[in-house]
């Protein structure tokens, strides 16, 4: 396969150090861009970096699948227990290449739309905290240490806001969003340490994988299950779990679109993949109080996103306003799957993940072209586009059925394994529910379709614009995926299956 | 009782600071005040940190002469520092003195950087809010994006009824 010529042509020092080079070329990099002149330069130099963490990222995962255990672990510095941890298993590895794939993506596009929607002398600037952005995300995946995790969540936030409010330059409501987001997610990153310290202070230790050997004799420590409770809450935070979405809608609506698509498909499926690194690696599913909470906290909690918001996405007058409503109601799905708390229904929740960063990747990539050509983004103004730029806006479609879950689509085998593994837990009221919030997708994603292939241009003198090449390439990578893991679903599949089963700490690659 | 109460009078301050903090970090209708309420919040974390480090009887986390390998005289250039390294997990019972916990100190002078970046983009996002706005006051930042987006709303009206006639 790729992945092992792969293995066989890289050099040593490249295998050896691909976890920690991950987040550690982009990172210097974005330093580097700090200070580039040219804003070009600052794009290719951006494309180099974060093709270098995909290419790493590709390498972690074939050592992950061929090390007997599919554990890597590196010591920074050689500190052993006291020094910061890197650990990838099969978990991580499938999120570090979602995120470096999205991004690199993304980083292939970001030139055409950034040069249309930010002031020329600070492209250098704006692609420097996207690289920041990055390497923290990449860094939270890769990380094994607690702390650490925070700090890296951190570097990605404040460069998310800063991102945002990027978009002060089409529409000043961008700041406003990114001063609530910077409000709401500072809370939810303090209450993660505030949880942190609460199991620092009942273990010693800030090592995840230390804290997973000695926190069973712990379980009935009050201060174990209030540490739990505020990481839990603080990353929920961070992931936009039901309630504490609130930030989301607004960032995503307003931000400029390159940065709409990025976060769209990585910032919370990172925050969803540490979620389900304290639910089961840390902390263990067979713990009474936590059975507790995914019974009568995450489970309802996903069911009111999916059905709320896909219900609040309905009605929504603005594209982007309504497919941020959809990510919700999406990162809803992927907390049911991950409160059955089975391997198959963690399996479909990252199943999930992974089909939702593709096909919101490729929504928000085909919204991006057409905010290049065209003024606005409310349903109205796509009247007609389907003519105008057939391209475009069939890769749009391709990827909003998806979205519903039409079968032959990625969308609808992730639902399908979601529905499965929701029948073998015995919740088959939950899957009319999923099926109910599909049929809401139905008409929200409908009403965008009808407007872009059945209504005539609301202003007829709009030419025939395609969006530029290097758009039409990421975004069709994404629609072709879309409809390639839709049919043989064998790789994403698989990658989930191995990442529940690590998640779960079962026997992974027997 | 009341030693239960103030035996833990560090953590009932810090538990008073925070929830301070985050009623400011709410309520507040102005942005500044807001602010300044979720550093309150930031910083009540990193006493919550220090007050779990302390060791009953401890002195500050810095070797004194005593506890210094071949008795703080030895200590020179010439003492590698591997050798330091490889005995450091063995010398905890050899300590003369006690110390408190170095280790939360550490992970809050980074959580401090990371509250005084989180500030001053905060900071700069205000400084750029008034200058969009011309206020700092949410309640007044609300109602002038509904005004706008009311006025936006009927021009668009106004532009479908043109192209339509």
């Amino acid at each position: 396969m790729i992945l092992e010529s792969l293995l066989v042509s890289a050099p040593d020092w490249a295998i050896d150090h691909a976890p920690v080079l991950i987040p550690v070329v982009p990172l210097i990099m974005a330093a580097m861009l700090a200070l580039s002149p040219s804003g070009r330069l600052s794009w290719i130099l951006s494309m180099v970096a974060t093709a270098a963490s995909f290419y790493f990222a590709l390498l972690t995962l074939g050592t992950v699948q061929s090390t007997p255990g599919g554990i890597i672990e590196y010591w920074i510095g050689n500190w052993d227990v006291i020094g910061i941890e890197f650990r990838v298993d099969a978990l991580n590895a499938m999120i570090l290449l979602l995120v470096t794939g999205m991004g690199f993506l993304a980083s292939i596009f970001a030139w055409t739309t950034i040069a249309a929607e930010v002031q020329k002398q600070k492209i250098s600037l704006f692609l420097s905290a996207f690289l920041l952005c990055f390497a923290g995300l990449c860094g939270v995946t890769a990380t094994g240490d607690a702390f650490n995790l925070f700090v890296f969540l951190e570097i990605s936030s404040l460069s998310t806001y800063a991102l945002v409010a990027m978009g002060a330059s089409r529409d000043r409501r961008a700041l406003t969003s990114a001063f609530d987001y910077l409000i709401m997610g500072t809370l939810g990153a303090s209450f993660y340490i505030i949880g942190v310290g609460f199991l620092y202070a009942a273990t010693g230790t800030l090592n995840m994988n230390e804290l997973a050997t000695q926190l069973p004799a712990l379980s009935g420590n009050r201060s174990v299950q209030v540490g739990f409770a505020f990481i839990i809450v603080g990353l929920g935070l961070k992931a936009a779990m039901w309630p504490l979405h609130q930030w989301l809608p607004n960032a995503y609506a307003y931000s400029p679109s390159f940065v709409t698509m990025f976060l769209a498909a990585t910032a919370t499926k990172v925050a969803l993949y540490a979620m389900i690194r304290w639910l089961f690696t840390i902390f263990n599913p067979d713990f009474a109080f936590e059975q507790a909470i995914f019974t009568f906290i995450l489970a309802p909690l996903g069911i009111a996103a999916m059905v709320i918001c896909s219900f609040q996405a309905v009605f929504q007058t603005d594209v982007r306003r309504m497919l941020a409503y959809s990510s919700v109601a999406q990162v809803g799905y992927i907390i049911l799957g991950i409160s059955i708390a089975t391997t198959a229904g963690v399996a479909a929740g990252l199943l999930h993940l992974f089909n939702h960063a593709l096909m919101k990747g490729a929504l928000f990539m085909a919204i991006a072209g057409i905010c290049i050509n065209y003024k606005g983004t409310t349903i109205r103004d796509f009247a007609g586009l389907g003519r105008s730029a057939p391209f475009t806006m069939a890769a749009f479609a391709i990827a909003g059925l998806s979205l519903i879950g039409v079968p032959l689509t990625a969308g609808f085998i992730s639902k399908l394994q979601l529905g499965y593994a929701l029948f073998d837990h015995g919740w088959w009221w939950a899957v009319l529910l999923v099926v109910f919030s599909s049929f809401l997708a139905v008409l929200y994603v409908g009403r965008i379709l009808q407007s872009i292939f059945f209504m005539p241009p609301a202003n007829p003198r709009k030419t025939r614009k395609e969006a530029p090449l290097m758009l039409l390439v990421p975004l069709w990578i994404l629609a072709l995926a879309n409809i390639y893991f839709g049919i043989d679903a064998n790789f994403p599949a698989g990658l989930a299956r191995d990442g529940a089963i690590a998640a779960l700490g079962l026997e992974a690659f027997p | 009782m009341w030693d239960f109460i103030l035996e833990r009078a560090g953590y009932w301050a810090i538990i008073g600071l925070m929830m301070i903090g985050l009623f400011i970090a709410f309520s507040s209708e102005n942005l500044i005040k807001r602010l300044v309420g979720l550093s309150l919040f930031m910083t009540t974390i990193c006493l919550f940190y220090v007050t779990l480090s302390k060791v009953t009887g401890g002195t500050a986390p810095i070797l004194l002469k005593e506890d210094m390998p071949y008795g703080g005289a030895g200590y020179t250039a010439a003492a590698p520092d591997a050798q330091l390294v490889a005995a450091g997990g063995e010398r905890f019972a050899e300590l003369v003195h006690t110390y408190s916990n170095p280790l939360p100190h550490v992970l809050m002078l980074t959580a401090i950087v990371v509250g005084v970046a989180t500030l001053s983009v905060g900071l700069a996002l205000i400084v750029r809010i008034r200058e969009a706005y011309g206020s700092i006051e949410a309640d007044e930042l609300r109602a002038i994006d509904i005004e706008t987006a009311i006025a936006q709303e009927a021009e668009a009206e106004k532009d479908q009824h043109e192209a339509a006639a």
